[in-house]
């Protein structure tokens, strides 16, 4: 059996950026293995514009974000495979993957990066009632038809759920010629950025229906029409208060998850909220030696941070083959009042560098709040901000000194200001 | 052109239907099945519990009781012999409280008189062997020949051998009207001696008419309507659909359960019964409620709720946060409760097979046996075909070591393209699936065929990529394929086509 | 509501970046901007001010590629346009059809619709 120092599953945005990032720390054997026929991941379907900001200081389309690091990773000797899907990984890092060219092949990987992406919650997963015809499909399938593709599957349409690719795919409808009846959200806030809201649905009058969910669907062979009810703050949907819309397509933006088929196969534990690995501040999972980032991990909101994410898990892989990351005391993180999540779910002190960056996502819309670490009533760190939101990933730095002598368990709040 | 006379016409192509046009396709005679579907196995076939029940449950003397127990006996060298796949699961049916466990009494001397091998233990022991089941049983009879099979997969992989050896398949083709008593003179390409009759039917869809001596009528739910087109008047029997509602739970590495759970049976069946699958997906359901329309599959929150409730009578700790799709089925149920398999009255040569619910699809090769032995008997005397083939089997490459499966990718490339990344489906695979004799035409015949949209995404990532092979196989535009039905659009045009 | 009669509030979401920033502007009764307030970056006043007068869109799309990987080529606009010619452009670009290969930031159309912005290709292909 071949054996590699370091195979990254997934050439996206994190793939990309964790292999550019371990090639640049020095690690001269890295296989990146990409199951679609080139690099890029969801990018190249996300034609809009509103990426890479934080990044390159210039907002780019989808594809072009996608090219850009194509193009670094070009100037490295990373090996890439494209056309090729992993199919197994066992905790003892063995990776099965099969392609056209070479047919089923088992490799061992010395370290191994999970940059696998998400999937998209399925109408079925959410139980919505009624029929199962033709004209039901999760927002990015219809991305996908539409802009790889190049087919419109309807031309009066209605979005259940308010995350940003619903909102993209309205804007992107109408453009093309269909009519966007509404966007029904169960929550009584969004679920995309306030930007999305604008300039995709108040740019187009359509309207936006929070608190409301879809309670029927109609047709036998293609979609006919919906209903969407009211939700009580139980979201049980309220009788007497639907609505219906005569649509042929519902397009589906009730959430992203992250795709762990082969965390299951590892071993590798996972968190309840975040559906995605527990890691270290090394992205390292609790399966010696595997990493995972980006939307495989958690769900972002912005690409950019998906590809720093990549990148501290290149960074960490390389400690990691370099026999750097010591057996030592971790301190646990958890999150407390108003707090989602957290990620990383530990922190080794001796191990991180001199700060580490802690990931968060809160429960509902607050303003004017602090963000708190706490160990025990002792405070580690805080940030003031003057509005946070479930939309929105937030970030909280904490430095090494201010973990020293630590034990036990850290735990992040949300406090009045 | 003389029109081709059927010895047999057979309206219906689910699991009875199927298996009636394989059993007859072993004969000398001409056999053609119509269904109204885009495909093979659409209707209840595609929806139910997908168990063959080992014969306890059905009343003494009926026709359920002497067919299920008969068919769960020949399932397994079936299954084998036209290559499909069939795990013998076993099941438990579990006991709450005392009146349960009288229940238990009942079904445990039904089984006996019936020769069905059971184990009777306390739910302790039932325990042991099933972790995850709730702490309130207190007994269960195992049932080790219960099995479960993919129903629709066996309906198809049956009704490939039936095409393969002679058997005309019309699907997308609605019966609209039944003439008995027509008789074409030049209708005469009939190869089986059929016993001198009056009988002959035009049996009329929106496409074609199609002659022929005998019909057997496996409708399913529009057994009745079909049934009445022929007599032209009321049939003697109405079917009212009990629809079923089921959620089906992601594929598990440990699903909650390795056997199947039945509650002791009600007056309105089964009950809700938790059901591992071949692939290690999980179904929970169904519930059982009486609707009007035909059509009405459709799922509602309260019943699934219901469900949900039920099955917590019997396993705990149900992972419903791993649910990936609901679906509804409709039973075809009437007449007085038991399978209507007879020569109609008033119709010579027109045979009934109605009101096949449950156990229907664990009955079915006993109901296709019973129909050909007894109740046809003398009509058709067509002898047993000397050169009857077997169909190769569909490719599936979960099922082949390393080795097989690289040397499948060494002959076609296209086995080593992954075009699922739910159920590892290659392309090579779903292109075997197109070019059968019984080959998918649709994303769900794909589906049913070979696994893309089965899986945690539900066709999220891979449907598009599936259209696309449709198109390219099938030589048609990509908003000409479609779902299922005619009906069932994807796309509705091509980006801008409406733009001047 | 404004409580000073003779001012009107006006919320605005900046579309500029995904920050979103809420920025208040306050006209007088004749339409002039007295302030312009929270937007966390100069930008964003820019985009406020644009709004009241002539908002202002980025706009992306496809157009179709002969020899490429995939069949649709992904566009943008060199420049912002003014919002209610965005339909314009989706027309004006509905049947171009290019031939592979092209480079990212190659102009597919050259001052679209006489706007003076360049349709652009987002990507190579």
């Amino acid at each position: 059996m071949i054996t590699r120092e370091l195979v990254i599953i997934g050439g996206g945005s994190a793939g990309i950026a964790a292999a550019i990032a371990a090639y640049n720390k020095g690690c001269r054997d890295i296989l990146l293995i990409e199951k679609d026929p080139e690099l890029g991941g969801i990018l190249l379907q996300c034609i809009h514009n509103g990426f890479g900001l934080h990044r390159f200081g210039e907002e780019l389309a989808g594809p072009a974000y996608a090219e850009k690091w194509t193009d670094m990773l070009g100037s490295t000797a990373v090996e890439v495979k494209c056309s090729t899907t992993v199919i197994h990984l066992t905790g003892d890092r063995h990776i099965t993957y099969v392609n056209p060219e070479e047919g089923y092949v088992t490799i061992e990987a010395k370290a191994v990066i999970l940059a696998v992406g998400c999937r998209e919650r399925s109408r079925g997963a959410i139980a919505t009632p009624g029929y199962r015809p033709s004209g039901v499909w999760t927002a990015g399938t219809a991305q996908k038809y539409l802009n790889i593709q190049g087919y419109m599957v309807g031309k009066k349409v209605f979005i259940l759920g308010s995350g940003d690719i619903g909102l993209i795919m309205a804007r992107r409808m109408t453009l093309e010629g269909a009519r966007v009846l509404g966007v029904a959200e169960i929550m009584p806030y969004s679920n995309g950025l306030p930007r999305n809201i604008k300039q995709c649905l108040d740019d187009f009058d359509i309207p936006l229906y929070l608190s409301h969910t879809v309670t029927d669907i109609r047709g036998k062979d293609r979609l006919s029409g919906i209903t969407i009810s009211k939700v009580d703050e139980n979201l049980t949907p309220i009788p007497g208060t639907e609505l219906d819309f005569d649509v042929d397509t519902l397009l589906m933006s009730v959430g992203l998850i992250p795709d762990t088929t082969l965390f299951d196969e590892a071993h590798i534990s996972l968190n309840r909220k975040t559906k995605g690995a527990v890691v270290d501040e090394h992205m390292m999972t609790d399966v010696p030696g595997i990493f995972a980032c980006g939307n495989g991990l958690h769900v972002h909101d912005l690409v950019d941070f998906v590809s720093m994410e990549g990148e501290e898990a290149g960074n960490g892989a390389v400690a990691f083959l370099r026999d750097e990351l010591k057996p030592a005391d971790r301190l646990s993180l958890s999150p407390g009042e108003g707090v989602s999540y957290v990620l990383p779910m530990y922190i080794c002190p001796e191990n991180m560098e001199e700060k580490t960056e802690i990931k968060l996502r809160v429960t509902g819309v607050m303003r004017d709040v602090s963000l708190v670490l706490k160990s025990g009533d002792k405070k580690i760190a805080e940030q003031k901000k003057l509005k946070i939101q479930p939309s929105e990933m937030e970030k909280l730095i904490v430095k090494r000194d201010d973990l020293a002598g630590l034990k036990g368990e850290l735990v992040l709040s949300v406090a009045k200001a | 052109m003389a029109d081709t006379l059927y010895d047999v016409i057979i309206i219906g192509a689910g699991i009875t239907g199927s298996f009636i046009a394989h059993d007859l396709s072993k004969r000398e005679c001409n056999v053609l099945v119509i269904d109204k579907a885009a495909d093979v196995a659409d209707g209840a076939t595609m929806a139910n519990s997908a168990i063959i029940h080992a014969g306890y449950d059905p009343a003494p003397g009926t026709l359920k009781a002497m067919l299920n127990v008969r068919g769960n006996r020949m399932y397994p060298e079936v299954i084998k012999e036209i290559g499909e796949e069939y795990r013998a699961c076993s099941a438990f049916v579990v006991a709450v409280d005392d009146g349960g466990s009288k229940i238990l009494d009942d079904l445990a001397l039904r089984a006996s008189d019936r020769d069905i091998e059971y184990r009777d233990i306390s739910g302790d022991e039932a325990r042991r062997l099933e972790p995850n089941l709730s702490d309130d049983v207190i007994r269960a009879l195992e049932f080790p020949t219960t099995g479960i099979v993919y129903p629709w997969n066996v309906a198809i992989a049956l009704m490939e051998e039936a095409v393969i050896n002679g058997v005309t398949l019309k699907l997308n083709e609605e019966v609209t009207d039944i003439e008995a008593g027509v008789f074409k003179e030049d209708a005469n390409t009939s190869k089986a001696e059929t016993v001198k009759t009056d009988s002959f039917y035009r049996v009329k869809t929106k496409r074609a008419e199609y002659t022929g001596r005998i019909v057997i009528n496996a409708a399913g739910v529009y057994a009745d309507k079909i049934y009445s087109m022929a007599l032209g008047h009321s049939a003697d029997f109405s079917i009212t659909p009990r629809r079923g509602e089921y959620y089906v739970l992601d594929e598990m590495e440990n699903p909650v359960v390795s056997r199947i759970i039945y509650p002791v049976p009600g007056p309105s069946g089964k009950g809700v019964l938790v059901v591992p699958t071949i692939h290690n997906n999980i179904l929970v359901g169904p519930n059982s409620l009486p609707v009007d329309d035909k059509e009405a599959v459709c799922t509602t929150t309260e019943a699934l709720s219901r469900v949900k409730a039920a099955a917590a009578g019997t396993v705990k700790n149900i992972p419903f946060d791993k649910v990936i799709r609901t679906f509804a089925g409709l039973r075809p149920s009437g007449g007085d409760g038991d399978f209507i398999i007879e020569e109609s009255a008033n119709l010579a040569g027109f045979i009934n097979v109605a009101c096949i619910d449950s156990p229907g699809l664990a009955s079915a090769p006993a109901i296709s046996e019973y129909v050909i032995e007894e109740v046809l008997k003398d009509k058709l005397k067509a002898p047993y075909k000397n050169d009857y083939v077997h169909r190769k089997p569909f490719i599936r490459m979960y099922m082949l070591s390393d080795e097989e499966k690289n040397e499948m990718v060494g002959k076609d490339p296209a086995f080593g393209e992954i075009v699922c990344r739910c159920t590892l489906a290659s392309k090579g695979e779903i292109l075997d699936a197109i070019r059968r004799p019984v080959g998918a035409t649709t994303v769900k015949g794909v589906k049913k065929r070979v696994g893309p949209g089965l899986g945690r995404c539900q066709g999220g990532f891979c449907e598009p990529h599936v259209v696309e092979i449709l198109a390219d196989e099938l030589g048609i535009d990509r908003t000409e394929v479609r779902y299922d039905s005619e009906a069932s659009v994807i796309l509705v045009e091509e980006k801008g086509a409406s733009r001047i | 509501m404004n409580k000073d009669a003779d001012t009107v509030k006006k919320v605005f979401t900046c579309i500029v970046c995904p920050r979103g920033c809420e920025v208040t502007a306050t006209l007088d009764k004749g339409g002039d901007i007295l302030s312009i307030e929270g937007n966390f970056c100069p930008r964003g006043e820019t985009y406020v001010r644009n709004e009241l007068t002539h908002p202002m869109r980025q706009l992306t799309t496809t157009v179709k590629i002969d020899g490429g990987i995939y069949s649709r080529l992904p566009v943008i606009l060199s420049g912002e346009i003014p919002k209610e010619r965005m339909m314009d452009v989706m027309e004006a670009v509905s049947d171009v059809k290019v031939t592979s290969p092209i480079k990212r930031g190659d102009v597919i159309v050259a001052d679209v619709c006489g706007l003076n912005v360049d349709v652009i290709a987002s990507r190579s292909m």
